[in-house]
């Protein structure tokens, strides 16, 4: 190999593997730190951009890909009057009507079933007219023919499924095919499969008028699909015409909405998993920084012998661009794997329920591998400047006789630097959302992390300059805290390690274990009743006035309050908002409410927490929202807490709301029981009463149960976060173990010549394991300090600038106390085994030795 | 010993290193600076050894350093080869070093993870040697200071005396014409001591190499061809 180097390169790579050849284990862990690092980032990468492609296409699948589409604002739907006025439009090549439902089947549609069930989309259009705009959604029969134009295939109970629909059902071309949609049941026999769905997406498509008939849908639309002709102005021509309740839903915005519907939640992942790599990054620099202050000689000779500064320079870059090299391989091919693995175990949305009706499907992204191997690159890289850069500046003569490095306990560090990155972290967290989400958050973390690492070598000195005074007798401990205070840069680059990795770990425990409170005491908060009822899929139709008669006058009930939910668009480009419809007192968590009575004409309305931010109503103010077809002005008389709908919520009075649509039907309800009501008795009752085709659709919850399921399924979608948190520990307690071994190793001329002047091992020993917990206890605290700041910044920064909603901070005390506690006893063991090594016969040789 | 001759030494222009008015200063803890030495002159005519003494402290080995382009003098000239040493940026300074300067220090300074041939070669690679050439000459170098054969051995096997064996031929593998030595028997017991002084010069003599060696020892001095000895007030004969 020397024959191809360059030859002033090879003192280089001689010095380069001598040294890993000599230590392989810490150059190994710094390849695992950067390793794990870039398979974390690429895997949660991976699987976001797999199960966003799929909730694309399956998205796309279920529009057809119409060049435009105009839509309901709400599941009420459009009058279908809407059709031939814009058919008629000279912009307009052809148009498709299109009746879009949420469907069930198995035991979702039939509660006696023994099919599994799921729910899919169902979709009624004309298939003449579907031909001509959305091809895609036009059935094939088994011979492979859209039976367009032929009998009987789109004639009577006729339905098709796409690919996805047909895998989960396991249903063939002429089975039966029972469904439910908008509260009512309807049997229909497979004719085929859809011509181009994709695999993505669970669709069926039937006839219109059936779709309109069965599911009582008549006289109204969901959708309008559009092919335009070509020319500026035609969508101008088509927003021209459409009324209040309509909108028009061009791809890019679609796009947009489906991006946005789990956009913070897969960037805070994204974010979460270069948390992993930072660790790393923080391990590859303390593992440098100690090795080239161990070859501070090695450096010193070559630099004697002829090598200039920048040659050194670029022999420490080039040992870490190998080991970023070495993690990036390694972290690639691991991060295939996880990815892998994760989708099977968790699915494509990692359990945060974006993506959950498709199918993540994985295949190996080549520009992110080289993306995510470049960071981890760039991380080793980025460890080993500073350290290349102090090696250079050390003058060789004076390193060459052990000098020059030698500490001056008289100067203390520098503390300027340290606190202007705290102060500039400090500034960046107050910053507002940049294109929507928490950059400068995000900066404020990272600026604050690497100011208080940096602050270390100061910290100590400070806090340790009582006992450095003072003196201590025993003389372990005097040993053990003048070295502390006196050489207070080795303190820190053993502390950085401890430091960064508990800085992380503290402000992911306290933004998680916040975040879950907030989530329980919200869930206190909205579940006042002993019972609640869901209709799932049921925003088309719910339970009428007669059942919901029949409900209330179930055995065992002291009050019954329903409630109507629909979906509503305010803008094309983001997803709808839930508009719910509350008889009796709102039963929600305000956190403000004006007295003030609405004013004339306007109807009282409490909004979201995350409405307020993404539409900027505040309270007091009056806004017009679409209901029933017909624009209503809403009085925001308050702001309440929502955990469950990101996109924003509005209560409205449920009189209210049947007063502007004409809707008397419910989609939820809550019972309150009488005093020594039996509830499951009352529960089985009130089942027994509701109509046999919701019967499916129907979810009971008691209060306990629905808390333990909403944290159950917290704890799944923070799986990943967990997980997070665990590899930053072991990462900072490897490089704890790491660096104390290192640096004890490099003073056994010290332990030599501690034993000759008559210091026993012994107490050599206890110097060790009292400077290595006060380091450790040192370093938790500040890590704990710096995290709990940094869990200030998530909890008031990032989570309300990407979620959109706030939560009360909560320490989970005894959690961190034993994290404190753990790395305490690490850095003490690691320094006194390590120190059983450093003073053996060799400690005593090395007196005298040459290096 | 030759008969004392002027510190001045040779002319300047058939000197090997030519150092006029050299001054040095060190800063203090508290401030202020404290003068090591001052109006330094120095010559070496190639094949000549002169050896520099002079109490601990007095700036023996920053004068060394100074003459390597290690350290910058406060005042002065340093001429090696015609090579104004102060006047070259750091990457020239590095290159010179590697070309016309050999180094021999008390403690040895072998690398412990290279074999004894790769140490030698090292200063022939960074004059820019290809690897098989210095290797082979590494070698030979090896061999004329009585490790023949032994180019494949770690320095963890070697004893003092063959460690600075080692040391002395990486010194003159390239062939320099200035060798630097601080205190080069330092770490050795009297009889190795001799033996490695003489392996020194010898080979330095036989490649016409000047040599500035810097000791405290009298056995040491009585082997060169001046003495000179450093004060603050200058550089005199001894």
């Amino acid at each position: 190999m020397q024959n191809w180097v360059p030859t002033r390169w090879l003192p280089t790579l001689w010095i380069l593997s001598g040294e890993w050849r000599a230590h392989p284990v810490r150059m190994g862990l710094a390849v695992l730190a950067i390793a794990v690092g870039v398979a974390l980032g690429f895997a949660v990468h991976m699987v976001n951009s797999a199960a966003l492609a799929s909730f694309g296409r399956a998205v796309a699948s279920v529009q057809g890909r119409a060049d435009v589409a105009v839509r309901a604002r709400s599941a009420a739907g459009l009058e279908e009057g809407l059709y031939p006025k814009l058919a008629r439009l000279p912009q307009v090549q052809a148009i498709s009507p299109v009746v879009e439902l949420t469907a069930s089947w198995g035991k979702l549609a039939r509660p006696g079933s023994n099919a599994k069930g799921g729910r899919f989309t169902l979709i009624g259009l004309d298939p003449l007219r579907a031909m001509g705009v959305t091809p895609g959604l036009v059935g094939l029969s088994r011979a492979g023919q859209s039976g367009v134009g032929s009998r009987p295939a789109w004639q009577g109970d006729a339905v098709w499924l796409s690919p996805a629909l047909q895998r989960a059902t396991g249903l063939q071309p002429g089975d039966a095919f029972t469904l439910t949609a908008a509260g009512r049941q309807a049997q229909f026999r497979v004719m085929g499969r859809l011509a181009a769905a994709g695999d993505d997406a669970q669709i069926a498509v039937i006839d219109i008028s059936d779709a309109q008939w069965r599911f009582g849908q008549m006289g109204r639309l969901h959708r309008l699909d559009l092919k335009l002709a070509e020319g500026a102005g035609a969508r101008a021509a088509v927003q021209a015409v459409l009324p209040a309740d309509a909108v028009l839903a061009t791809p890019e915005a679609e796009a947009s909405r489906a991006d946005a519907l789990s956009r913070a939640y897969r960037v805070n992942l994204g974010m979460l998993a270069l948390v992993a790599l930072l660790t790393g990054g923080f391990l590859v620099w303390s593992a440098q920084a100690l090795s080239v202050a161990r070859r501070r000689p090695q450096f010193a000779l070559l630099s004697v012998l002829g090598l200039p500064q920048a040659g050194l320079v670029r022999q420490l870059l080039a040992e870490g661009l190998l080991l970023g090299v070495a993690g990036a391989v390694i972290g690639v091919a691991l991060g295939y794997g996880l990815a892998t693995l994760v989708v099977e175990q968790f699915g494509g949305d990692l359990g945060g329920g974006y993506f959950s009706r498709t199918q993540a499907r994985l295949g190996f992204d080549l520009p992110a591998a080289l993306l995510f191997g470049g960071l981890g690159l760039a991380t080793a890289l980025a460890g080993s400047i500073s350290p290349a850069l102090a090696a250079a500046r050390t003058a060789p003569a004076q390193a060459l006789k052990g000098l020059g490095d030698a500490p001056d306990p008289a100067k203390a560090p520098r503390a300027l630097p340290s606190l202007a990155l705290l102060a500039a972290g400090g500034l960046a967290a107050l910053g507002p959302p940049v294109f929507g989400l928490p950059l400068l958050g995000y900066a404020a973390m990272a600026l604050l992390l690497a100011g208080g690492v940096a602050l270390m070598p100061a910290l100590a000195r400070l806090l340790l300059a009582p006992l450095a005074r003072r003196g201590a007798t025993w003389l372990p401990l005097d040993l053990a805290v003048r070295r502390l205070w006196g050489v207070p840069q080795a303190a820190g680059l053993a502390l950085s390690g401890i430091v960064a990795s508990t800085a992380l770990m503290v402000a992911m425990a306290v933004m998680v274990a916040s975040f879950r409170q907030s989530v329980d005491d919200w869930l206190v908060a909205v579940l006042p009743s002993d019972l609640y009822l869901h209709l799932e899929g049921a925003e088309a139709g719910g339970l009428d006035p007669q059942a919901q008669a029949r409900l209330a006058a179930v055995p065992g009930l002291a009050h019954v309050q329903f409630q109507r939910v629909i979906s509503v668009r305010i803008d094309p480009a983001r997803p709808a908002v839930a508009v719910m419809a509350q008889g009796g007192h709102a039963s929600v968590p305000l956190i403000a409410e004006t007295d003030a009575a609405a004013p004339a004409g306007t109807t009282r309305a409490l909004i979201s927490e995350p409405l307020a931010w993404l539409y900027g109503w505040r309270q007091g103010e009056v806004h017009e929202l679409v209901i029933g077809g017909v624009p209503r002005r809403l009085f925001v008389a308050g702001t309440w807490r929502d955990y469950a709908r990101q996109w924003g919520a509005i209560v409205v009075p449920l009189e209210d709301y049947r007063r502007f649509t004409g809707d008397a039907t419910a989609t939820e309800a809550a019972f309150d029981l009488n005093p020594g009501a039996d509830a499951r008795a009352v529960q089985e009752a009130l089942q027994a009463a509701l109509p046999v085709a919701v019967q499916g659709q129907a979810q009971f919850g008691r209060p306990a149960e629905m808390r333990a399921v909403a944290l159950t399924i917290f704890d799944r979608s923070f799986a990943v976060t967990y997980a997070l948190e665990a590899i930053a520990i072991i990462i900072g307690l490897i490089g704890v173990a790491t660096s104390f071994s290192a640096q004890v190793l490099a003073r056994m001329r010290e332990f030599g010549m501690l034993r000759h002047v008559g210091v026993p091992r012994r107490q050599i020993l206890q110097m060790l394991g009292l400077e290595g917990a006060g380091l450790g206890l040192i370093g938790a605290l500040s890590g704990l300090s710096l995290g709990l700041v940094m869990a200030l910044v998530l909890v008031r920064v990032v989570n309300p600038q990407s979620f959109h909603w706030t939560m009360d901070l909560a320490l989970p005390w005894p959690l961190l106390a034993g994290l404190v506690a753990a790395l305490v006893a690490c850095a003490g063991g690691t320094a006194v085994v390590a120190g059983r090594r450093a003073l053996s016969r060799r400690a005593l040789l090395a007196v005298r030795a040459d290096w | 010993m030759r008969p004392d001759t002027p510190s001045a030494g040779p002319a300047v222009a058939t000197s090997v290193l030519a150092a006029t008015g050299l001054v040095r200063a060190v800063p203090l803890a508290g401030g202020g600076r404290r003068s090591l030495f001052s109006g330094v002159n120095i010559a070496l005519a190639p094949g000549e050894v002169v050896a520099i003494t002079g109490e601990s402290g007095v700036g023996k080995s920053t004068l060394l350093n100074v003459i390597a382009g290690l350290d910058a003098p406060d005042a002065g000239e340093v001429l090696i080869g015609g090579k104004n040493v102060a006047a070259l940026a750091e990457p020239d300074r590095a290159r010179l070093r590697a070309s016309a300067l050999g180094f021999v220090f008390q403690a040895f300074h072998v690398l412990p993870h290279l074999s004894l041939a790769r140490n030698v070669a090292l200063p022939c690679l960074l004059a820019g040697m290809n690897a098989a050439d210095a290797l082979a000459r590494a070698e030979a170098t090896l061999a004329e200071v009585g490790l023949a054969g032994r180019g494949g051995d770690w320095p963890a096997v070697l004893s003092g005396g063959e460690l600075q064996r080692v040391a002395i031929a990486r010194a003159l593998v390239h062939r320099p014409g200035l060798v630097l030595a601080d205190e080069p028997t330092g770490n050795l017991d009297p009889e190795t001591a001799g033996r490695i002084l003489d392996l020194l010069l010898a080979q330095a003599r036989d490649r016409q190499a000047a040599v500035l060696i810097v000791t405290h020892s009298e056995m040491v001095a009585a082997a060169a061809d001046r003495v000179l000895r450093l004060s603050a007030s200058g550089l005199v004969p001894a």
